[in-house]
């Protein structure tokens, strides 16, 4: 994949990045306060309705980060990690990638899982916790995976292992 | 179209028969699931469920998915019973399979065709039992069906089963050429996540008559290619329906062959179990249309 290098920070997988990054990537939001390297996966904000908005959003990653703790798969990436701060960089991912009012400053994912040694169970691990919490706050299923489909080529920049 | 039939009743009672067999299996579970402590971490329902021949897949046709749930760095697999209960006749199929670090899958399943009535009208006694067994490989070449959401390259495997029909004298009495075949086929699979659905392609190189049950060649001995198709929606993490279609030979003299259908529900409450009951349409099996029950329990590890 020749642009996989350019794929900045989408999503997910920065759930794995203990040490939250600084907002050395800010030139990369635009003038509208999206990136335009994380995909965007619709042009209206029914997608993000359907997870309550970005308020819906912040409940379902306090349940994810709580679900991520309890898994003994991704405890140990999670436990000593600023938890809030990493909620609140996935909050504002997710809600730039469905094109809600948001802004995302976080490092690459490429970065952020440089060294971690994530193996694809523990990225599996990850996305069951996500779809667990989505569950619990009712996001119908077709719209979880519409998310998920975004965030799963992100497995080329964190699975290191 | 074969003879009408007695359709609500007699279905209903062709699935509370399978769904009997599919318990029997389920009584099973819970020795299976504690054989590997090792957990397999694929997502729920990505190993499809096991064939009738063995190879994870739909209910007919091989997937170029690996079989069970295991990674890159992990085992998984499964065994399985099916009971498929057609109107002439009833189909027993059991066996497992393994997929060795999503990579390499090997199966083998031990089929019991019934001939119930229609053993005695050939002769053979009532409840005559036409047994084979089904050894499988298959490699997945390249792709990723799940993670590779971003690309329209499926997932492409191929495979080989190996088929050993125990009576190789009575489907030579038929017209078949041998008790033995080996089908070779290509599967390509792709999700498309943001749609919630599955496609399956499957090309299998074969001389397989009723897939193998009534042995291999017969008006002549060259391999046949037959395409198979599956498509399913993803309705819930653990809950997905769809349907298939196989094509099969037509190549005994002494009766059409055509091919099957099916609709199923494949519901995987957990990672180490899933159940698919489905109605399949195995076309004319000698004496009529095979509309049929189907029901499967995968119990894994």
């Amino acid at each position: 994949m020749t642009v996989s290098f350019m794929r900045l920070p989408v999503a997910i997988a920065l759930a794995l990045l203990p040490l939250a990054a600084n907002a050395q990537d800010a030139a990369a939001i635009n003038a509208q306060g999206r990136s335009k390297t994380l995909p965007v996966i619709t042009d209206d904000g029914k997608l993000l309705d359907q997870f309550g908005g970005r308020p819906g959003l912040v409940k379902i990653m306090d349940d994810f980060m709580d679900n991520l703790i309890a898994d003994p798969r991704t405890r140990p990436f999670f436990e000593s990690s600023d938890k809030e701060r990493i909620k609140r960089q996935l909050v504002d991912q997710f809600c730039v990638i469905m094109a809600g009012p948001c802004a995302y400053d976080g490092r690459s994912m490429q970065e952020a899982h440089a060294g971690m040694g994530v193996n694809t169970g523990q990225f599996y691990a990850l996305v069951e916790a996500l779809q667990k919490s989505m569950n619990k706050h009712g996001v119908p299923f077709r719209a979880q995976n519409r998310l998920v489909a975004a965030l799963a080529p992100m497995h080329r920049d964190v699975i290191t292992k | 179209m074969g003879r009408p039939r007695q359709w609500s009743s007699s279905l209903k009672a062709r699935f509370s028969l399978a769904a009997a067999g599919a318990a029997l299996a389920l009584a099973a579970a819970p020795a299976s699931a504690g054989l590997l402590d090792e957990r397999s971490d694929r997502l729920l329902l990505t190993g499809g469920v096991s064939t009738v021949e063995g190879a994870g897949g739909g209910g007919l046709s091989p997937w170029a998915l690996i079989a069970g749930y295991g990674t890159r760095d992990q085992v998984g697999g499964g065994s399985f019973f099916t009971y498929v209960n057609t109107p002439d006749f009833n189909l027993r199929s059991f066996g497992g399979n393994i997929g060795i670090k999503n990579r390499l899958e090997l199966s083998v399943a031990r089929q019991n065709f019934d001939l119930e009535k229609v053993g005695g009208a050939l002769g053979l006694g009532n409840g005559f039992t036409i047994n084979q067994t089904v050894l499988g490989a298959k490699v997945r070449l390249f792709g990723d069906a799940v993670l590779e959401q971003d690309s329209w390259l499926p997932q492409v495997a191929v495979g080989v089963q190996h088929k050993i029909n125990d009576e190789a004298a009575l489907v030579r009495s038929l017209g078949a050429r041998s008790g033995n075949g080996t089908d070779f086929y290509i599967s390509a699979t792709k999700i498309f996540l943001s749609q919630s659905l599955l496609f399956n392609t499957t090309l299998r190189f074969t001389k397989a008559n009723q897939f193998g049950i009534l042995g291999f060649g017969g008006r002549d001995d060259k391999y046949r290619v037959r395409p198979e198709g599956s498509v399913a929606l993803l309705l819930t993490r653990k809950l997905a329906v769809g349907a298939e279609i196989r094509f099969k030979t037509d190549n005994l003299a002494v009766a059409e062959e055509d091919g099957a259908y099916d609709i199923f529900v494949a519901y995987a409450p957990a990672k180490n179990v899933s159940l698919t009951v489905a109605y399949a349409d195995l076309g004319n099996i000698v004496v009529g249309a095979q509309r049929s029950a189907y029901a499967s329990l995968t119990v894994g590890f």
